[in-house]
């Protein structure tokens, strides 16, 4: 009972000259989009340590890892501090054959399979705690996959600020105009996760969305 | 064979969010693919993602989902008003949302303003608009 009221008095608690401290901040995307090797980028950028392992085979991501106080700093000298919340890719379809046949044995493919559809599940659930998202999109692929749009319209539908990263430039397939025209209500920036291109350009965006 | 089913939207009209999922869903996990007049909320649908997993098994993949909707982005200012007044008339019926088992639809593509659905089975495709 007293947690009810607890969390009541939180919900109607206001202070406008309160400092926001945990803001937090979610990787956010499909499956394979570069959302844990962006992780790793920020946290080896900023703290020189990794946070989540990466992998070609998809949700290797199967539960949210967060890495707390990471503070970033731009040209000016401000800094920003922001936990950094890496989610599972959200997808609608889950199928173990589909990991046999990037050569995981049947029994680690059905495991695989179960962790992966409540991964999905809690990334979902954890958008209610993010404060800011950075939507991670394989600027190689079609932006118009109704996932990308789900994310991105329930984003909306909270008033989350949100960034969009094309990651994966550094392919020649990539096309960023499509995803900014997919997307034209939001900021997108091209990068490269994986060789570190445009991330400076990232982080000073990061003060316009994380602020 | 694939079985295509409409759902107009006076069907799911009155439905509460948890109802218009259930019915959809066992629409689907009957292997029908369901073709929807108007379009789930954006909290209904991430609830629909989440409801596939949690049907997620060997005999059932998952779903495919696509929506074909009028990028507001693109409309002007008189435009939208008149979709917002219509849709607190009418209800948001605008669009078309289509939901088939992933063991029959291997994808949908949106282009945007057309939808093309590649079937597992005919190996072919359909397109709507």
């Amino acid at each position: 009972m007293s947690g009810f009221f607890q969390n009541l008095l939180k919900k109607f608690s206001f202070n406008p000259f309160a400092k926001k401290d945990h803001v937090k901040l979610g990787l956010y995307g499909p499956p394979n989009g570069g959302k844990s090797t962006l992780a790793n980028r920020v946290c080896l950028d900023w703290l020189g340590e990794e946070m989540s392992t990466v992998s070609h085979i998809a949700h290797e991501t199967r539960e949210i890892n967060i890495k707390e106080q990471v503070t970033i700093k731009n040209k000016k000298g401000k800094e920003l501090t922001f936990s950094l919340v890496d989610t599972p890719g959200i997808a609608t379809r889950i199928d173990y054959e589909d990991f046999i046949k990037k050569g995981l044995k049947k029994i680690e493919a059905k495991r695989r399979a179960k962790e992966a559809t409540k991964g999905v599940i809690d990334a979902i659930k954890w958008l209610d705690n993010m404060d800011a998202v950075v939507v991670v999109l394989d600027a190689t692929l079609d932006p118009y996959s109704q996932v990308n749009i789900t994310i991105i319209g329930n984003l909306q539908a909270r008033n989350i600020p949100v960034l969009i990263a094309a990651n994966k430039v550094d392919l020649k397939k990539a096309n960023i105009e499509l995803i900014k025209a997919a997307f034209p209500q939001y900021k997108v920036i091209g990068i490269s996760a994986k060789y570190g291109k445009n991330v400076e350009i990232f982080y000073e965006e990061l003060f316009k969305v994380g602020k | 064979m694939v079985t295509f089913q409409f759902i107009p939207f006076q069907e799911i009209e009155s439905l509460s969010s948890a109802k218009r999922i259930n019915k959809l869903m066992n629409i689907v996990k009957d292997n029908k693919i369901v073709i929807m007049e108007g379009r789930l909320k954006k909290e209904e649908e991430a609830d629909l993602i989440e409801i596939t997993m949690e049907e997620i098994s060997p005999k059932f993949q998952g779903i495919e989902l696509s929506v074909i909707y009028p990028d507001q982005n693109k409309q002007d200012a008189w435009q939208k008003m008149k979709g917002k007044f219509t849709n607190l008339l009418l209800g948001d019926r605008v669009g078309l949302t289509i939901i088939g088992p992933a063991s029959i639809v291997k994808k949908i593509e949106k282009n945007p303003d057309k939808i093309e659905l590649f079937t597992k089975e005919l190996n072919g495709k359909h397109k709507n608009k």
